[in-house]
């Protein structure tokens, strides 16, 4: 095998039968991707539901993570913010000719072990190869099938007056990680990406209460855009307390000196759940007994006022609005 | 010492507070000169909780939104040169010039890049020698050292397509001329932390002593915030006009000397254009003769036509500190951050953007 990814590789000759035999089939072998059929058939019964995201992170490895291991969690993570158990995912890659070999398997062992940890199969992919400068090294998409427990019924519509919210833990260590090996912008931090499956999570809240109203996992646009769409979809308000959200001190100094708010920062491992004021502790309980929701807590409510709104009491005990971000946060130049 | 939670501290905040209500008497103006300080006051619901007898106005303190609509024209001239690669700290993308802007310009195939650092630039030229690369040297004081160790840079490595437009400006000239202007009375300044840990204190003493206004420097977490505050209505009840440090953690009263020496190696002042108040004179940072070979100015024939400023916009006065964002008939409806008419509401660090999106703040 050659040591980087040339455009022969995607021409489906010998040389693309060997990727994929090589590269990918031994490494994230199971009986229904060993079949390499144009597509996965297999059995089911229940309610599915059904996700697909791309993933185009740059640079592809970051502190506590890379772009294989985001690819699973981010549609394993969408599947369990329904309420889903993930069962299977397919893996389409478009990499770029002159992508180092040695990176690209580094990648897949990381799907791999990605995918154990999230109790899923990938059985089904495809590869393209793009000519240098087409694209940035590497873009993965991942579509993934889960299956709905009986009587669950999430959604971000759900969120009624008087419920409470939670958060699973610190916010914007996925986005600083990744800043800080960003060229240009490099600093030293101990910090690591929190990307993470949250299946297990999201089963062992479920266990403890039937009533979950929504579940959300706070990516692009970070909190403010996740609270902002339930408070839009629900046409409820949402009050939450900036002492209560959990922040790294690393985060909230590099907030400060590249003039981010941790509000509007990515995470990858982190969901937000209302759920009934009744219900709240136990499942706060659940949750800081899972090793992804060790620092979780009661960050607001849940208002029947100002529907749509999000409103955050500042720790200096006034009131803002929390509104989305337009585009991306940019670090500031002054 | 964490020096992040301290600065947040709600026990320090209602301290600071408490003495700022018990002394201020004397009805006061004060600016915040910087973009950063603007969008903190207003994160931290800072105004609705000072008395009456204080206002505070914005200043113009947002780099990217004092950068004059002929410059962002010229930007956008030099992004449609085939052969050049336009490099930029990300806000000026988003800027609206007289027609179109450095976004749309880049949607139509011009080769247009954010950047992080001057260094990206150099790193992008080196890589592209068929090319030329402009960096578009946007900011104040603070950006300015960085833009100059680029051409040094370039210079050491014999990178000889790489390019500044020398946008900078400098922060004390535009606070004289606005306090010339007699356009806002002022009676206490704000000013910026991050331009003055480069320049440090003593450039502030002119306005002290010339126009009899307090000064204390101030960083950017709310307890620094009203501390500073609360050194200026000190300062206004006593009758005094100093400059302070309220930053001590991030300003020395000589700033700092190296990025200074980096600065007048590279640069000398010049005459700037500013949004708003049109050129001002030794307001502007111009490449040096031993550095010209790096000016795209004199590399390029920039061609645009007359500038135009957006019917209705009035960023140019909320800059100035004579009107504020809510005066502006387009604020919030025509001008929004989905569809940015002036700078002000495209920037994070816009006084236009930080009033919508913190929606002016709710009683607390």
């Amino acid at each position: 095998m050659p040591d980087r990814i040339l455009l022969t590789h995607g021409s489906g000759g010998s040389l693309a039968r060997e990727l994929v035999e090589k590269s990918f089939l031994k490494v994230l072998n199971n009986p229904l991707l060993a079949r390499l059929d144009d597509s996965a058939v297999f059995d089911f019964s229940g309610t599915l539901a059904f996700t697909t995201d791309s993933h185009v992170v740059s640079p592809i490895f970051f502190p506590g993570g890379d772009i294989g291991r985001l690819a699973v969690c981010g549609t394993v993570n969408d599947l369990a913010m329904s309420g889903a158990r993930p069962l299977y995912l397919s893996l389409a890659l478009i990499i770029e000719e002159g992508l180092a070999m040695s990176d690209l398997d580094r990648v897949v062992a990381s799907i791999q072990r990605a995918a154990e940890e999230a109790g899923v199969k990938i059985i089904t992919g495809d590869t393209k190869v793009v000519s240098r400068g087409s694209a940035d090294g590497l873009f993965i998409n991942t579509a993934g099938i889960g299956v709905v427990p009986e009587g669950v019924n999430i959604s971000g519509s759900n969120a009624k007056s008087g419920d409470k919210v939670i958060l699973s833990g610190n916010i914007g260590d996925h986005s600083i990680a990744v800043l800080s090996k960003r060229e240009g912008l490099s600093f030293a931090t101990t910090l690591e990406s929190d990307c993470a499956p949250l299946g297990s999570l999201v089963a062992e809240m479920i266990a403890v209460s039937s009533s979950i109203r929504c579940l959300r996992d706070p990516t692009r646009g970070g909190l403010a855009a996740t609270l902002n769409e339930i408070a839009g979809q629900s046409a409820v308000g949402i009050r939450i307390e900036e002492e209560k959200i959990p922040v790294r001190e690393e985060v909230l100094g590099a907030c400060e000196m590249l003039g981010l708010d941790p509000l509007y920062l990515a995470n990858e491992g982190k969901l937000v759940a209302v759920v009934p004021e009744r219900d709240a502790e136990v499942v706060l309980k659940a949750m800081r007994a899972n090793c992804y929701g060790k620092e979780a807590a009661i960050v607001g409510e849940v208002l029947s006022e100002s529907p749509g709104r999000v409103v955050m009491k500042t720790g200096l005990g006034t009131s803002r609005i929390i509104d989305m971000l337009v585009g991306d946060p940019l670090p500031r130049i002054c | 010492m964490r020096f992040i939670t301290e600065f947040r501290s709600s026990k320090l905040a209602s301290g600071l507070l408490s003495q700022i209500r018990l002394r201020s008497r004397i009805p006061a103006r004060l600016m915040e000169f910087c973009g950063g300080h603007t969008v903190a006051i207003f994160k931290h619901g800072i105004r609705q909780m000072l008395p009456s007898t204080l206002e505070m106005v914005s200043g113009p303190g947002c780099p990217v939104c004092v950068t004059a609509n002929a410059d962002i024209d010229r930007a956008i001239a030099l992004s449609q040169i085939p052969g050049v690669i336009i490099t930029t700290f990300g806000d000026m993308l988003k800027i609206p010039g007289s027609r179109s802007s450095l976004q749309e310009s880049k949607a139509s195939g011009a080769d247009v890049r954010m950047v992080y650092s001057t260094m990206d630039a150099v790193k992008i030229a080196s890589e592209n020698t068929d090319k030329s690369i402009v960096f578009l040297g946007i900011g104040f004081e603070t950006t300015a050292p960085t833009v100059a160790a680029s051409v040094i840079q370039a210079k050491e490595r014999g990178i000889d397509n790489y390019y500044v437009l020398s946008l900078n400006k400098l922060c004390p000239p535009v606070i004289r001329a606005i306090l010339d202007s007699g356009e806002v009375r002022l009676n206490g300044l704000v000013c910026p932390g991050h331009v003055s840990a480069i320049i440090g204190s003593y450039p502030w003493e002119v306005i002290a002593r010339e126009y009899r206004i307090p000064c204390v420097i101030s960083g950017f977490e709310p307890v620094d915030i009203l501390q500073c505050v609360s050194m200026l209505v000190d300062q206004i009840e006593q009758g005094e006009a100093k400059v302070e440090i309220a930053y001590r953690r991030g300003v020395r009263p000589e700033g700092n000397p190296e990025a200074i020496r980096l600065m007048e190696k590279v640069f000398e002042p010049a005459p700037a254009r500013w949004r708003g108040m049109g050129e001002l004179p030794a307001s502007g940072l111009k490449l040096r003769k031993e550095y010209r070979q790096f000016d795209a100015e004199l590399a390029f024939d920039i061609a645009t036509e007359p500038a135009q400023e957006p019917v209705g916009c009035i960023c140019g006065e909320i800059l100035r500190g004579t009107k504020v964002p809510r005066d502006c008939p387009l604020f919030a409806g025509i001008c929004t951050p989905e569809h940015p008419v002036g700078p002000c509401m495209v920037s994070s660090e816009g006084s236009c953007s930080a009033h919508y999106l913190y929606g002016g703040n709710l009683a607390g």
